[in-house]
């Protein structure tokens, strides 16, 4: 197996919360505690959680826009973890990000020439009349008007506006893209749109994705693979095909069994509602995180926390009782938490 | 004689930049005790006709025309003061964020008394007992600590329940959510649609939920109205709509949907929907159908009913319609 372009090993992000001016308060928010994977290159990685669960905060950590409080980040065989911006600076071309608010993420006094080409011109690339045609090239790339060079962002409409994010993420070349919801500011038949092209993308491009969403059809369509966090957790990563037949942790199978179906009502589910709202991040419960909402959990949710354990076929989940799982595993599992 | 009729609902807003058509000739019923969901995507006229039935596009700058009748009173003729003791009232609406629909000042038990108070002369007392009452039936845990709650307290899902729970503490006939779920986390989201069809069930409400998510009405809807460019292309029962659609907009809508299979490549419709100050001629979708021909771009295409209780507004001709609405069913089936 060729070297991974990514790894991430036992991340940890702690944010302290500031209390008030005079209660100096100690309290930290465990956003991301303790979460290792491997993104290979040229794969897609999907990440799916719900708000809270730390997703947004371990895309930041993978692209070392925020420096991790443990663990490490290995980026082509580098650590990277505790690297200072300037040495990361050289790094951007091949890293890059899509953010999900095509409204917030482009500066609405500048062109849109401009915002595409600002990677360029920070870096130093090229002369201006070489980035000028780039930033043309790449216009047409993602199936807009390269003679729009000098309109506004307000002159586009939602879709397009995320084409900009994104042609502005491949305008140095990357091979990592990392994509925080890039489509879920959009209506349907626009995201199907923005999809496709980034499939497209990456066939031409040879990308490598880390694709973030709340969405698990979304996440699900466009992975290879998919990762499921819950407050700050990996409970489950599993190959994408197998997630939907034989999802291993429980909180998966409640967030499936949550998905609104077109064809689902036919033969209705037996539909999982959870209980409860998702605990504070600031205060998550011990042991496994999930037990409070969880119609399986026992003492031993409450106090062990299950770690994350291989179920065959790089399919791995953190529970007590997996589900799904042919009796071996379920050994497996078991001995290694008492171990 | 149906609860709520819509004719030919005509709504325009004069701007700075032209005169929007929002809603463009929309007629639709709903029966007591059903759901219509009204699906659609930005900019289809969803929102402006839930609006309007609330009376909350009296506004200087719109036109307003059409019939909309509440048990055969025209709500658009009725004088404000008549048209308050019916809004929230008989008819209650929630919106998509819970967060910019209560006040942030007030406590959530003042606010829901003050509803009440709104319409019923109850004393302070009687109205928290019953803000108490509605709390504990859209299942908010411990309600007594939450009347005293302000809502910035409060997560999300919570919010959006007390919004229920403020829109349902009269007992509406209808009640209308406008993307009820739309801010909502998926496992929250399932909740809170438990949580509308249960009071349905028992209160006998109407309901029109307004959604761009097929998923949500496909769990929810009896019946479906399509929006698109402020009109209704398509209408019918939710089997017949979802397993034999018969306009190609809502082919598009239906091969947009990412589904499970990693690769199965997507449909999407092409291009964007359009201004709605310069509606297309003709059909409105023409631009973006991959099936229009001559008529499309001159003649709006009506309504019309292919089967019982099914209707399409296309100038294809049925049996066109049909095999290709019912072929996707069987690739959707298959993928």
């Amino acid at each position: 197996m060729t070297e991974p372009l990514v790894v991430a090993r036992d991340l940890v992000k702690h944010f302290p919360l500031s209390g008030g001016a005079l209660l100096r308060s100690r309290q930290v928010v465990h956003a991301v505690d303790g979460v290792s994977f491997e993104i290979a290159s040229g794969e897609t990685l999907g990440l799916v959680g719900e708000s809270g669960s730390g997703k947004s905060t371990l895309a930041r950590l993978v692209t070392r826009l925020l420096e991790p409080t443990g663990g490490q980040v290995l980026y082509d065989g580098q650590d990277i973890t505790h690297w200072s911006a300037r040495r990361l600076r050289p790094l951007r071309r091949e890293l890059q990000m899509v953010f999900q608010d095509p409204y917030s993420s482009l500066n609405p006094r500048r062109t849109v020439g401009a915002i595409v080409g600002e990677p360029l011109r920070v870096q130093g690339i090229g002369t201006r009349a070489e980035r000028r045609r780039r930033v043309r090239e790449l216009l047409g790339v993602v199936g807009l008007n390269p003679e729009h060079y000098n309109r506004y962002p307000h002159e586009f409409s939602g879709g397009q506006r995320q084409r900009i994010g994104i042609a502005r993420a491949l305008i140095t070349s990357p091979r990592l893209l990392v994509a925080d919801e890039p489509v879920s500011a959009l209506d349907v038949s626009i995201q199907a749109q923005t999809l496709n092209l980034l499939e497209d993308l990456q066939e031409q491009l040879g990308l490598t994705y880390f694709f973030i969403a709340h969405d698990l059809n979304v996440v699900r369509h466009v992975s290879d693979r998919v990762a499921v966090m819950y407050l700050g957790k990996l409970v489950e990563l599993s190959p994408a095909d197998e997630l939907e037949t034989k999802p291993i942790h429980p909180y998966t199978e409640a967030l499936l069994s949550a998905v609104p179906v077109v064809d689902g009502a036919h033969d209705p589910r037996e539909r999982i509602v959870l209980r409860g709202d998702p605990p504070n991040p600031a205060a998550p419960p011990p042991a496994c995180r999930f037990h409070t909402r969880c119609r399986y959990a026992t003492e031993i949710c409450r106090t062990v926390e299950p770690p994350l354990v291989d179920h065959g076929n790089g399919h791995l989940a953190a529970c007590h009782y997996p589900l799904n799982v042919s009796s071996p595993a379920i050994a497996l599992a078991a001995s290694s938490v008492a171990a | 004689m149906a609860l709520l009729e819509i004719e030919d609902l005509r709504v325009r807003f004069d701007t700075r930049d032209g005169v929007v058509k929002a809603v463009d000739g929309v007629s639709l019923t709903l029966d007591r005790g059903r759901t219509l969901g009204i699906v659609g995507e930005s900019g289809s006229g969803k929102s402006v006709t839930a609006l309007t039935v609330m009376g909350l596009t009296r506004l200087p700058n719109a036109t307003v025309e059409g019939r909309v009748l509440l048990d055969g009173v025209d709500l658009l003729r009725l004088p404000g003061d008549d048209l308050r003791r019916i809004r929230g009232k008989r008819v209650a609406i929630v919106f998509q964020d819970p967060l910019s629909s209560l006040h942030p000042l007030y406590r959530v038990g003042k606010q829901i008394v003050e509803a009440i108070q709104a319409h019923e002369d109850i004393s302070e007392r009687a109205a928290r007992a019953r803000a108490l009452e509605a709390l504990r039936e859209v299942g908010i845990p411990s309600p007594e600590d939450r009347l005293a709650s302000y809502p910035h307290e409060l997560s999300g899902g919570m919010r959006q329940r007390v919004m229920i729970a403020m829109a349902l503490v009269l007992d509406p006939e209808i009640l209308i959510a406008d993307e009820p779920t739309t801010a909502l986390d998926v496992t929250v989201q399932a909740q809170v649609l438990e949580l509308i069809a249960e009071l349905q069930r028992e209160h006998g409400t109407a309901v029109v939920l307004i959604t761009h998510d097929l998923g949500v009405i496909a769990e929810t809807a009896d019946e479906v109205d399509v929006m698109y460019a402020g009109r209704i292309v398509e209408r019918g029962s939710l089997r017949s709509v979802l397993d034999g659609p018969e306009h190609p907009y809502t082919w598009g809508l239906l091969q947009s949907l990412p589904g499970a299979t990693r690769g199965r490549r997507l449909h999407p419709i092409a291009g964007s929907p359009p201004s709605l100050i310069a509606v297309p001629a003709g059909c409105p979708f023409h631009p973006r159908c991959p099936y229009a021909f001559s008529p499309c771009s001159e003649v709006v295409p009506p309504l019309v009913e292919s089967e019982p209780g099914h209707a399409n507004a296309c100038h294809l001709p049925a049996a066109t319609k049909r095999e290709i609405g019912l072929g996707l069913r069987t690739g959707r089936a298959a993928a």
